[in-house]
């Protein structure tokens, strides 16, 4: 029966218990378990679509597109580290886990990325001699399993981020399912082929802030102080996370978003845990203002990163670079339609596909089936994703220079308006036509 | 033997110093005094030496450590051998918290007493502890062996894969899916061999072994009320 038809008839579908819900319901009575799925949070957040750029005209002077340069580099990890990274853009590639994802996947990135000058990051598995490979700049992940942590890859490492934190999940660890198991990704892990493979959601040897600082003068004086240490958290208390984050002693803060992905997590952490990425820079943005450490400390932002205008947006509202994870694997090839037919034989649909925990992506890309895995050719994916990289850049630019900035940290809050009242509280920024914050007066 | 004093010199001149020795080892024994309970003493060596601390160290001391042997003599902080690699690291009095955490290899002894998660997430470690451990030691222990000549605190190996858990004294409470088990010949020549190696004088035959009962290793909705 089609939508038309329906309404024609006169039947009526409740907005609160509606198909999905219905489907939900029935799920979780005949399993009696709650949902385990990837991919971010579906419903609707408020994001930087609420937001948009004030070109210059009379009062600000554009920059020309296409002539007058516009920077995109960025430095990170300038407070402590001897040799702080430098990437050509200001995005970079989200830690995500061998393990999760495909060698081939992790290979593709590290490709794509070195091809633009930024850098990606390890995840929940360790590091993969490919990914190392591959990758001119490569972030390691000190996360709260340590699966396959050890001091060789530290010192390989161009900088190392420590986890306390997902967009995703705040304060959830993650589970790796086993039928993803592999011997090789259970070998890296040091656990038994097919069990599920649980990351624990706090780091065992830490308890809290004052530890943390401990923890990381010790991964310094491990390599020396030579690298940026990063600390991620998923955004809830921000304001707060990120000012405990810079007296433990962190070079880069890295803050991902609600929207950000996951490879598996329960349904109702992703869709009602945590804050949006749009209301957490802000927020982030405040308090290292308030410790005199803004741009000294720097700040990467992720979570539902899709395109240059959120690449800007972001850094407009005081981020010095963003990460991006689910848009990555889309430009791979995730959920691609080229596979729908086979997407629909397993229960999806191309574009809706986010079971990665069940390992049968048609895409190749959250798996182990060497089959599936051989379906992604991991130079052309990394061009792929080069090529989205380099689009990223070059649309950020263009809204940049429009602004009259000759550096993508130029951009600044005053660029903006809000479309919403609810995105012009959360971003501080004033509503569209009006000098107006909400809980700021005229 | 090279001496350095840490009231004269800074622990990062002690690491400095140890590290460079993985590059060119002008000599393998060394001495520290006065540690006076500091921070991240001796971490990250990958070096063939002998590290003797003279005194009480603070947090995370010989983490991360690979080939070198390290005794603490005194009492060891918060996180003493964290994912040690290899090497060995002795305490000769007690260890605080998450001694030998999700270590990978490479033997911890402790001499004396150690406190909660005692070889938490521990990843191939053999840890031996003269005393009593607190409680969760071993929560999530994926692989090694833990050996308690004493008593052992609630929830012991609660969560675990494969690590093999031996102790001669009572065990307080056991954690989810942490069962009694059967002691056979290859274990107690496993317990011998932990025990020479420590240098402990304990009789093997009066270990209970423990280990994993495999019920939660892959998420069944009928284990719910053990989650």
């Amino acid at each position: 029966m089609s939508e038309d038809i329906k309404v024609k008839d006169g039947l009526r579908e409740s907005a609160t218990f509606d198909r999905t819900t219905m489907t939900e319901i029935r799920r979780a009575a005949e399993t009696g378990i709650y949902d385990i799925r990837g991919f971010g949070a579906k419903r609707k957040l408020p994001h930087f679509d609420d937001l948009l750029f004030l070109g210059a005209s009379m009062s600000r002077y554009p920059l020309e597109g296409y002539r007058e340069k516009c920077n995109t580099s960025v430095t990170l990890g300038t407070r402590f580290a001897k040799k702080p990274i430098v990437l050509d853009i200001p995005v970079t590639i989200a830690g995500m886990s061998f393990g999760a994802l495909s060698a081939n996947a992790k290979e593709a990135l590290g490709r794509g990325a070195s091809l633009m000058g930024t850098s990606t990051t390890t995840g929940d598995g360790g590091m993969t001699p490919e990914e190392r490979g591959q990758s001119t700049k490569l972030v390691y992940q000190y996360l709260p399993s340590r699966y396959g942590m050890n001091p060789d890859d530290l010192r390989k490492a161009d900088a190392i981020e420590v986890v306390l934190g997902q967009g995703a999940k705040p304060g959830g660890g993650g589970m790796l399912l086993g039928q993803k198991i592999t011997d090789r990704v259970a070998k890296m892990r040091t656990l038994p082929m097919g069990v599920d493979q649980r990351s624990a959601c706090r780091h065992p040897d830490w308890t809290g802030p004052d530890d943390l600082a401990i923890k990381i003068q010790e991964l310094r004086e491990i390599t020396d102080w030579q690298v940026p240490i990063y600390i991620k958290v998923g955004a809830t208390r921000t304001y707060y996370d990120v000012k405990l984050a810079v007296k433990a002693g962190a070079d880069v803060i890295v803050v991902d978003g609600m929207q950000g992905g996951t490879a598996a997590t329960q349904d109702v952490f992703i869709e009602h845990v945590g804050i949006p990425t749009l209301a957490a820079i802000p927020q982030a943005v405040r308090a290292l203002q308030e410790m005199g450490m803004h741009r000294k400390v720097q700040l990467i932002v992720s979570g539902g990163i899709r395109n240059g205008a959120d690449v800007a947006k972001c850094m407009a509202l005081g981020a010095d670079a963003v990460a991006i994870g689910t848009a990555a694997l889309v430009a791979l090839g995730c959920n691609h339609p080229m596979y729908d037919e086979e997407f629909k034989k397993i229960g999806s649909a191309a574009g809706f596909y986010d079971d990665y925990h069940e390992g049968k992506d048609p895409a190749g890309i959250s798996t182990q089936d060497p089959e599936l895995m051989k379906r992604l050719d991991p130079v052309d994916g990394g061009r792929r994703l080069a090529n989205y990289l380099n689009v990223l850049t070059l649309e950020a630019q263009t809204l940049a220079r429009a602004c009259g900035k000759n550096d993508l940290r130029n951009l600044e809050p005053e660029d903006l308006v809000a479309l919403t009242v609810e995105s012009a509280a959360m971003a501080n920024v004033p509503l569209a036509g009006t000098s107006w914050i909400p809980g700021k007066g005229f | 033997m090279k001496t350095i004093n840490l009231t004269e010199q800074t622990v990062r001149d002690l690491n400095q110093a140890l590290h460079a020795q993985a590059v060119e080892c002008t000599e393998r024994e060394w001495e520290v005094l006065e540690p006076k309970g500091q921070h991240n003493i001796a971490c990250g060596l990958d070096q063939n030496l002998s590290v003797d601390i003279k005194g009480p160290t603070g947090y995370y001391c010989a983490g991360m450590n690979k080939k070198a042997h390290v005794t603490i003599h005194g009492n060891a902080g918060q996180g003493v051998a964290e994912n040690m690699m290899s090497g060995t690291v002795r305490v000769k009095g007690d260890a605080s918290q998450a001694a030998g955490a999700t270590a990978h290899g490479g033997l911890l002894v402790i001499e004396g007493n150690a406190a909660a998660r005692c070889g938490i997430s521990m990843k191939g470690v053999d840890i031996v502890v003269k005393g009593n451990v607190g409680h969760m030691s071993c929560f999530m222990g994926q692989a090694g062996a833990l050996v308690v000549c004493g008593d052992a605190g609630d929830a012991l190996g609660d969560s675990i894969y494969e690590t093999h858990i031996y102790v001669k004294g009572e065990v307080k409470s056991l954690g989810a899916d942490c069962i009694e088990k059967e002691v056979r010949e290859e274990h107690i020549e496993e317990l011998t061999e932990l025990l020479n190696r420590a240098g402990v004088d304990e009789d093997p035959a009066a270990f209970k072994r423990y280990g994993s009962a495999r019920q939660l290793y892959n998420f069944k909705v009928d284990n719910t009320s053990a989650y």
